[in-house]
């Protein structure tokens, strides 16, 4: 019973991470954790900010969709 | 002792950093895992091989009795695994040569935004959600009308040797050169002449593809104050979204994209009510030109609007929408498992005389089925964005080859859709409304008058069915999607609900391909606005910045009146339109797949890697010959019904003469039109098979000089070592596993795609 219910807890939490990543929740904190790393000095954009940043670069920079 | 291929890039990579576990399986390592139960895989390789030749037995043999839709599934996927496993790995091992000590621009190009190291089996999500659209849903039920054997066996054997070919190597070698545009690499390679060609077909099609796919949405909504009104309520929906994620909640994309599904759902389910009423029904009835000019004014104004109001929501929702629809589709088909109605092969296989789309089956099912055999469209998703977010290079061949397999299956299950509609129905549907005079009786007497064997229609089934979905009518509703919609609520209603939720499944199928198209109309008019900007930015520089507002809406203006008038000329043509347009959509199609093979033959033979040319070779003289032929035929072709310019011609003559009506144009108004509109099309036609051709031309050329010169040129990208593992398939081997156990032991903070 036991080893159900953990084997059912870790399918959800496999299930939330897929969505996450697949639909872009993660996106901030992948940025975060790049900035981080990569230039440990920079300021880290809120996550307000970090979105607004990301939808505009869209707005310059198309890409197509499939038919 | 284990010996790396050093792939397209000669040069050695420099040494491994040594603080690290290595980067890569070796070979030995791999023939070790490939060498492991050896007994049992072959086994299954045979279980799976033979449950695929019983699949296509019962397509291809059964004759006089029912077949039933499970073997499309049996047939289809057994083939995908063979081909996936042996055909994708030859090319891997013969052509790609993907070497995982190399970092991928994703690692080594790392910011953050663009560029970044993703997990494959997230990747493979989002690859499949760019690239699947209506696409596959549409063609394959216009192809239903030569039999479901011709179209299968397209849309199966043309995946695996040419449409996933074509995504994988497009993929790989744009992985490989930082991810660099279709257009770039023509460049490259082709020249100036070849590449400037390349991207002015690019622009074109894409012009073209937006203005039939925008057609589909017009003629499923057209005279369907429910589809109108669950439709036009996904604006509001995703203006909701977007003003939620940027105001209220930024990044809980999966919540509101879960609200958004939830309201579209009660949108499909209030259509109905308010159809029912008598202001819903005056109030949201359209007829096609008023539909059309609707649909223009939305993607002037959604091109314009900032992404994150509309496109983004819309983006967000659809990929939630294809991966539930997909899997909607395979579970009903495979527990329904109805039977078929169409034939293997129907008369019109060989004749000029099919009533959907005109032309026999060489070419014309090739170009008629595009999306899901091999889609040109996909080399602009499968360079560019995808190949920025690939973690190691070995991974390509399961997003490029594999996720177009996925696509596949979703126009075979399409096709299934078609296929186990009741024959009289599915021509009564697609009929145009010039041969069944859009009444019910016209229809009766087309369906009869065409000559099937066994194909019979009555008014009562046509108002029936047209009723238990909730339309005034279903009479030459062309266009593919009423048909799909049709033939899913027809299979899900064995599976959920019953006839009472016909009318949900039909308005649910209209709604989903609305949402893709809408979506895509949006998007491509930005990128073509976006190339636009570009090309006369080399003229007036002011128009290529982008955040010029007028330089921008000027550019849109001119895109939208490019693909619109397009547009109003197939919702007005007194030819029918989708029947005469669609081939234009699948050539246009196949000839950017033709361009970006050439680019890819060009590459291959850049490297002096003759001997395995022929793996691109093959899906290129397979595509140039059918859209040359086909447009060909569109040109020249004597027979009005096929050749563009032969019914110009014929009609221009019957004005001359005085004629006040000629075929099934009524009128001297539509006669003319009919005049413009051929006119049109054969320019069109013309001016593809032009652009098409000289990057053939070039893309040779560049073939024949790399054979006379002494060594291989290597345009990719200089090696650099990479410092991250992940395994290749969507499943790790036992060494895979191990060695990405190690990392994680070791390396816990290393870069890596998965989060903690």
């Amino acid at each position: 019973m036991h080893a159900m219910i953990r084997a059912i807890d870790a399918g959800g939490s496999r299930l939330r991470w897929f969505c996450r990543e697949l639909f872009g929740d993660a996106k901030y904190e992948r940025y975060v954790a790049h900035l981080r790393s990569a230039h440990p000095d920079a300021p880290v954009p809120d996550e307000r900010t970090f979105w607004r940043e990301h939808y505009a670069e869209q707005d310059r920079n198309p890409g197509a969709r499939c038919c | 002792m284990s010996q790396h291929r050093t792939g397209e890039s000669g040069g050695p990579i420099p040494d491994e950093d040594a603080g690290l576990p290595p980067v890569a399986l070796t070979d030995a390592e791999r023939a070790e895992d490939d060498g492991r139960r050896r007994g049992l895989k072959i086994a299954i390789w045979i279980a799976v091989g033979l449950l695929g030749a019983v699949g296509w037995t019962m397509l291809a043999l059964a004759r006089g009795e029912t077949v039933n839709a499970i073997w499309f599934v049996f047939a289809g996927v057994c083939t995908y695994l063979i081909g996936y496993r042996f055909y994708s790995k030859f090319i891997e091992w013969k052509i790609a040569r993907p070497d995982d000590r190399r970092a991928t621009p994703a690692e080594y190009r790392a910011n953050g935004s663009d560029y970044v190291v993703t997990d494959r089996r997230v990747l493979y999500g989002h690859h499949f959600a760019a690239i699947a659209g209506a696409g596959p849903l549409v063609g394959p039920i216009l192809a239903a009308q030569w039999g479901f054997l011709p179209g299968t066996i397209w849309i199966i054997v043309g995946v695996i040797v040419a449409g996933a070919v074509q995504d994988y190597l497009v993929l790989y070698f744009s992985m490989r050169r930082g991810g660099r545009s279709l257009g770039q690499m023509a460049r490259d390679q082709l020249g100036r002449i070849g590449g400037t060609a390349a991207i002015l077909a690019t622009l074109v099609i894409m012009v073209i593809i937006v203005a039939i796919l925008a057609l589909v949405v017009v003629n499923a909504l057209a005279e369907s104050p429910w589809g109108v009104f669950s439709v036009g309520l996904t604006i509001p929906i995703a203006l909701f979204m977007g003003v939620y994620l940027r105001y209220l909640r930024p990044g809980r994309i999966t919540e509101v994209s879960i609200i958004g599904f939830v309201l579209l759902m009660a949108a499909i389910i209030s259509g109905g009510w308010v159809a029912e009423t008598e202001w819903g029904a005056a109030l949201f009835t359209l007829d096609k030109t008023t539909l059309a000019w609707c649909i223009i004014i939305y993607g002037f104004i959604a091109a314009v609007l900032p992404v994150w109001l509309l496109l983004a929501p819309r983006d967000y929702l659809s990929t939630f929408m294809k991966i539930g629809v997909i899997l909607l589709l395979a579970a009903a088909v495979i527990l329904v498992m109805p039977n078929v109605e169409a034939p293997a092969l129907s008369q019109f296989a060989f004749t000029d005389t099919a009533p959907v789309v005109t032309g026999s089956i060489f070419p014309f099912l090739f170009v008629t089925i595009a999306c899901g055999a091999l889609s040109g469209f996909h080399a602009l998703i499968s360079s560019g964005t995808t190949p920025k977010l690939v973690q190691k290079e070995r991974q390509t061949r399961v997003i490029g080859y594999g996720g177009m397999l996925m696509e596949s299956f979703v126009a075979l299950m399409a096709l299934v859709a078609a296929v186990t509609l009741d024959q009289g129905i599915y021509y009564a549907m697609n009929g145009s409304a010039a041969a069944t005079g859009g009444t019910v009786q016209g229809a009766v007497d087309f369906v009869m008058g065409l000559g099937i064997a066994g194909v019979d229609v009555t008014a009562q089934q046509l108002t029936d069915v047209a009723a238990a979905v909730g339309e005034e009518s279903i009479v030459s509703r062309t266009g593919g999607a009423p048909t799909l919609a049709l033939g899913l609520a027809n299979i899900m209603k064995d599976l959920i609900g019953g006839t009472a939720m016909m009318g949900f499944w039909y308005h649910f199928a209209i709604m989903f391909e609305a949402l893709f198209i809408l979506t895509a109309v949006d998007a491509g008019t930005r990128v073509a606005r976006f190339m636009l900007q570009d090309s006369i930015g080399n003229v007036v520089p002011k128009f290529a910045d982008n955040s010029w507002r007028p330089g921008v809406w000027i550019t849109t203006a001119i895109m939208v009146a490019a693909w619109g008038s397009i547009l109003i000329m197939g919702v007005t043509d007194p030819l029918g339109g989708i029947n005469t347009l669609f081939p234009l959509f699948g050539i246009a199609n196949q000839l950017l797949a033709a361009i970006a093979l050439a680019v890819v033959m060009a590459i291959v033979a850049a490297q002096k890697n003759f001997r395995y040319l022929w793996v691109v070779i093959v899906p290129l003289a397979l595509t140039a010959v059918v859209t040359i032929t086909a447009s060909m035929y569109k040109i020249f072709s004597p027979n009005p019904a096929i050749g563009y310019w032969a019914n110009h011609f014929a009609f221009r003559d019957a004005l001359a003469a005085g004629e006040t009506s000629h075929g099934t144009a009524e009128g001297v108004e539509a006669m003319s039109a009919v005049v413009r509109n051929t006119a049109i099309q054969g320019a069109l036609s013309i001016l593809f098979v032009t652009l098409a051709i000289i990057v053939i031309v070039t893309a040779v050329v560049a073939v024949l000089r790399s054979r006379r010169s002494p060594e291989a040129v290597d345009t990719s990208d200089p090696p650099v070592p990479s410092r991250t593992y992940a395994p290749a398939g969507i499943f790790a081997t036992v060494n895979e596993r191990r060695l990405e156990r190690r990392w994680a032991e070791e390396q816990p903070d290393a870069l890596r795609a998965r989060g903690h």
